[in-house]
């Protein structure tokens, strides 16, 4: 290292790394340990779906749609459906926006679960890892029970949902949230009272408010900055405008905002808890009747090609609001325009105020803070003019793991 | 416990959003006042959802481009907007840029979503950047750039985002004249070819 002359140097991270579950490349200035400027590169998974989707029917986008992220594979179909729900004047049954509820806030756990387990992994705690995703299995089991499928659950369809809740359907979702209310005291123990937890993440990657709102944060990552917006509090869908959603901010647990990693951590904490309510009123007060409005596709999608319109269909993901925007010109079935924002899109740019000031060893936890999901939008070389080293995958992580055991003595 | 370290303080808050709430119709009123018949047309498209048919409101826009940026300012006045992403249409003359924006967001069921459409003619295809007032628009105005060829005058960092570097100037994946219907054929066949060689 002594042949170093210039007083900073460039660390590029990415685009694969261990911190960021998909491909994003990050160029950091600097100043001996400390991040003096950053600049993001996107586009390493850009895979053209918008385009693609302009040359298909929207049937078939509904499944397009729900691969676009392997993690939100609800949010996405239903900012569609809703997008072209709105520009085509379709209402959807009763029955059919409470089971979304249901389907979208059982998607918001597993996600929020699987989050909090990959930021424990990132700080070197991995038995919280452990425990954390075998919570993530129960719900991952329940959505399989209730869809046939984990992941890519191909629930929804234009004008409603595809696959019914039957009575007998209801014990086996009520003992599971039985499990996650007497399993919730020990996680949120776990992450808001541990030590090691406060110090890595207390006053760490702080996003102001202002910051957050100028540069047009959303979701969990804006609610901890404390600016209050969440789609499903702030207009009603689906069912949620029956349903009360509460703007879950950190001065609900303790008082006050700070807008770091810790508070982020409190907000997806409360949201677990908040959707387990959700999912419990949404099937109480579920009334009886269709599931979808128009069951024959043909004639659905015949309908479809006749209007001319334009719609948009917001939806708040696990990460933040997701928009989608169709128009359909009257005369083809495919639709002229399809335009898909997804959540980290939005969560791009405040990446950069939270992470100049840290520390090399804070990146993976302040940049998985944001809980990035870059397909809905490893090794690290690091170069200065004279000498070139790499610093791989490992080495990075060992790095955040011996700044937590430094912390810990 | 010595790394801890000072930083800015997080719940500073510089920009207010107005207490005061305008109805949709009372915000097309604000700005057919303003701006008249520069406003193209504005539509209030209501819908309900639920059990309890509670109501959520879509305003569409059309505006001259001549007073986007005017607008623009008017509306960040207003109440501070919540700018979700610029969509672009080529329609054929000319492109629509469709700005969605959202406004009174932080008050239980009392969103308004504002959808703001700009045509620029697709000779001259040029618009105002928005950075100034909203920061977070750098993203969508930078893939404007490269997505539809639009020429964001102003914009603070107008390199690519989203395309690769060895992507061939000048084609525009959006548009849909039969120039770029070609060169992306084109694309495509060499990608093929590629596969086939090896």
């Amino acid at each position: 290292m002594s042949e170093i002359t210039k007083t900073t140097y460039q660390l590029p991270i990415g685009p694969i790394h261990p911190a960021l579950k998909e491909p994003v490349m990050f160029k950091f200035e600097i100043d001996g340990e400390k991040i003096v400027d950053v600049d993001i590169e996107l586009g390493h998974v850009h895979r053209a779906i918008e385009w693609t989707g302009m040359h298909r029917n929207p049937i078939q986008i509904i499944y397009l749609a729900e691969r676009i992220c392997g993690i939100c594979s609800f949010v996405h179909p239903m900012a569609f459906c809703r997008a072209v729900e709105n520009a085509c004047d379709i209402q959807v049954p009763e029955r059919a926006d409470y089971l979304r509820v249901v389907h979208g806030e059982l998607e918001r756990i597993a996600s929020h679960l699987l989050w909090a387990g990959v930021a424990a992994h990132e700080i070197g705690f991995d038995t919280v890892l452990f425990l954390t995703w075998e919570m993530r299995e129960k719900v991952l089991d329940l959505i399989e029970y209730l869809t046939g499928n984990r992941v890519t659950k191909a629930i929804l369809t234009i004008g409603g949902v595809r696959r019914d809740i039957k009575p007998e359907n209801i014990p086996k979702i009520k003992e599971t949230l039985k499990y996650f209310k007497d399993n919730y005291k020990k996680l949120s123990h776990v992450f808001l009272d541990d030590k090691t937890f406060k110090m890595r993440c207390m006053g760490c990657g702080i996003l102001t408010y202002d910051d957050a709102l100028k540069l047009c944060a959303v979701g969990p990552l804006a609610r901890a900055s404390g600016v209050k917006k969440d789609v499903r509090s702030d207009q009603p869908y689906a069912a949620y405008g029956d349903l009360d959603v509460d703007y879950m901010t950190p001065d609900k647990l303790t008082g006050e905002v700070n807008g770091d990693v810790y508070d982020r951590i409190i907000v997806r904490l409360l949201e677990v808890k908040q959707s387990i309510e959700l999912i419990e009123k949404a099937i109480d007060q579920m009334p009886s009747g269709d599931i979808v409005s128009e069951p024959k596709i043909p004639k659905l999608l015949n309908y479809i090609k006749k209007t001319a319109g334009e719609g948009i269909g917001r939806d708040e993901a696990p990460r933040g609001e997701v928009i989608h925007y169709v128009k359909f010109d009257g005369e083809n079935e495919n639709p002229f325009t399809w335009k898909v924002r997804a959540s980290t899109y939005a969560n791009v740019l405040p990446w950069i105020p939270m992470l100049k000031g840290e520390q090399i060893a804070d990146i993976p936890i302040v940049a998985a803070s944001t809980d990035p999901c870059m397909s809905c939008t490893n090794r690290v070389t690091v170069i200065d003019k004279n000498k070139k080293y790499m610093l791989d995958k490992e080495q990075l992580h060992k790095l955040s793991v011996e700044k937590t055991r430094r912390l810990m003595r | 416990m010595a790394e801890k370290k000072t930083k800015k303080k997080a719940a500073e808050k510089t920009v207010e959003t107005s207490n005061k709430q305008l109805s949709p119709e009372e915000v097309v009123k604000y700005f057919k006042d303003k701006f008249d018949t520069k406003i193209k047309s504005a539509e209030i498209k209501k819908r309900v959802t639920g059990s309890k048919k509670k109501e959520f409101v879509n305003i569409w826009m059309k505006i001259d481009k001549s007073i986007f940026k005017n607008f623009i300012e008017h509306l960040c006045n207003l109440t501070y907007p919540h700018l979700a992403v610029c969509c672009g249409n080529d329609m054929g003359k000319e492109i629509e840029l469709v700005y969605n924006f959202s406004i009174y967001y932080g008050k239980h069921l009392q969103e308004i979503s504002l959808n703001v459409g700009v045509e620029v003619p697709k000779s001259k295809p040029e618009i105002e950047t928005i950075c100034d007032w909203i920061p977070g628009a750098l993203i969508t105005e930078r893939e404007k750039q490269e997505m539809l060829g639009i020429k964001v005058i102003g914009i603070p960092d107008s390199r690519r985002l989203f395309l690769p570097d060895d992507f061939p100037e000048n084609v525009y994946p959006w548009r849909k004249d039969e120039q770029t219907k070609k060169e992306i054929e084109k694309l495509y066949k060499n990608l093929h070819e590629g596969v086939k060689k090896k």
